[in-house]
C-alpha cells in the first residue's frame, strides 16, 4: 500500500476515534456521549482495517455501532422523560482535577515505555483471508474458550432479562 | 510510516479517557461507557500487537474475538442493572445509590 494513503488514513481514524472518546468524557448530554462513542467505534473499525484485521472491523461496527452503541442510546432515551441538559455531568465531589493529571500521568508514562521498548517487528506479511484462518483456530485451538464464551453469552442474556423484566412473583 | 507505537499511542490515549470517564461520571451510564472506552482501547493493542510482531499466526485477533463477546455480555448485564435501579431508585445518580456505603 502506499504510505502515504496509508499514513493519512491513519491520521484521520486516530483523530476520530481520539476525538470522539474526549467528547465521550466530556460533553454534558448522554445521549451526545452515546453517540460520539458510535463514532469513536467506527474510527477503531477503520483502525483495524489499516491492521489488515478485515474481518475483526465488521465485527466491531456490527457488534458495537450496530448493537452496543444503539443499547446505549435507547437506554438513555427511555429513562430520562424530562431534560436531558447535564444528565451526563462530572461529579463536583470527586477530584477531577486529580484525576484528570492522573489520566495524564498515565499516557505519559506509557508513552515512555513504548517510546524506549525496542520491538521485535516480524517481517512476514500479514495473513490475506483473516475469517478461515480465525475460524480454524476458534474452532481447533481455541475450542474451550469458545463453549465458555457461548454459555457466558447465554448467561448474559437470561440475567439481563430476568433483570430488566423481573421475575413474576406469584 | 506509521508503526506499531501510533497504535499503541492511540490505544493508551482512549484507555486514560476512559479511565476518566469511569472516575469521575456520575451516572451509571457514564461510567459504563468508560469501561467500554477503555476494553475498546485493549481490543486495538491486540490486534495492532498481533498484526506487528506476530502476523503470520492470528492470535491476538482471535483474542480480541473473545474480548468483544465478554463486553457485550457485560453491556447486557450493566444496563439491566442501569434499568432495575432506575425502576426501583428513580435515579441513576451513583452518588445516591449509598445502601451499602459502609
Amino acid at each position: 500500500m502506499n504510505d502515504l494513503a496509508y499514513t493519512v488514513a491513519f491520521v484521520i481514524f486516530a483523530a476520530i476515534t481520539v476525538g470522539a472518546a474526549f467528547g465521550v468524557v466530556t460533553k454534558n448530554n448522554l445521549v451526545h456521549s452515546a453517540l460520539l462513542m458510535a463514532l469513536c467505534f467506527i474510527g477503531l473499525g477503520g483502525l483495524y482495517v489499516l491492521l489488515q484485521a478485515d474481518f475483526l472491523a465488521a465485527v466491531q461496527i456490527l457488534v458495537y455501532n450496530g448493537a452496543i452503541a444503539i443499547v446505549f442510546v435507547l437506554g438513555t432515551m427511555l429513562t430520562r422523560r424530562s431534560t436531558r441538559h447535564g444528565t451526563n455531568e462530572t461529579d463536583e465531589n470527586s477530584p477531577s482535577a486529580w484525576i484528570a493529571a492522573l489520566s495524564g500521568l498515565f499516557v505519559a508514562v506509557t508513552l515512555g515505555v513504548i517510546m524506549h521498548t525496542p520491538w521485535r517487528y516480524s517481517a512476514a506479511g500479514p495473513v490475506q483471508d483473516t475469517p478461515d484462518v480465525l475460524a480454524q483456530l476458534i474452532l481447533t485451538d481455541y475450542m474451550l474458550m469458545m463453549e465458555a464464551a457461548a454459555v457466558l453469552l447465554l448467561a448474559a442474556m437470561i440475567g439481563a432479562i430476568v433483570l430488566a423484566k423481573g421475575v413474576n412473583a406469584e | 510510516m506509521i508503526g506499531l507505537a501510533h497504535f499503541l499511542a492511540v490505544a493508551a490515549i482512549v484507555f486514560a479517557l476512559g479511565l476518566y470517564g469511569v472516575l469521575t461520571k456520575r451516572t451509571i451510564v457514564g461510567m459504563l461507557m468508560g469501561i467500554e472506552l477503555m476494553l475498546n482501547a485493549v481490543n486495538l493493542n491486540l490486534v495492532a500487537f498481533s498484526r506487528f510482531i506476530t502476523p503470520e499466526i492470528l492470535t491476538g485477533q482471535v483474542f480480541a474475538i473473545f474480548t468483544i463477546t465478554v463486553a457485550a455480555a457485560e453491556v447486557a448485564v450493566g444496563l439491566a442493572l442501569f434499568f432495575r435501579v432506575y425502576r426501583d431508585r428513580n435515579t441513576v445518580h451513583v452518588a445516591r445509590l449509598n445502601t451499602m456505603r459502609w
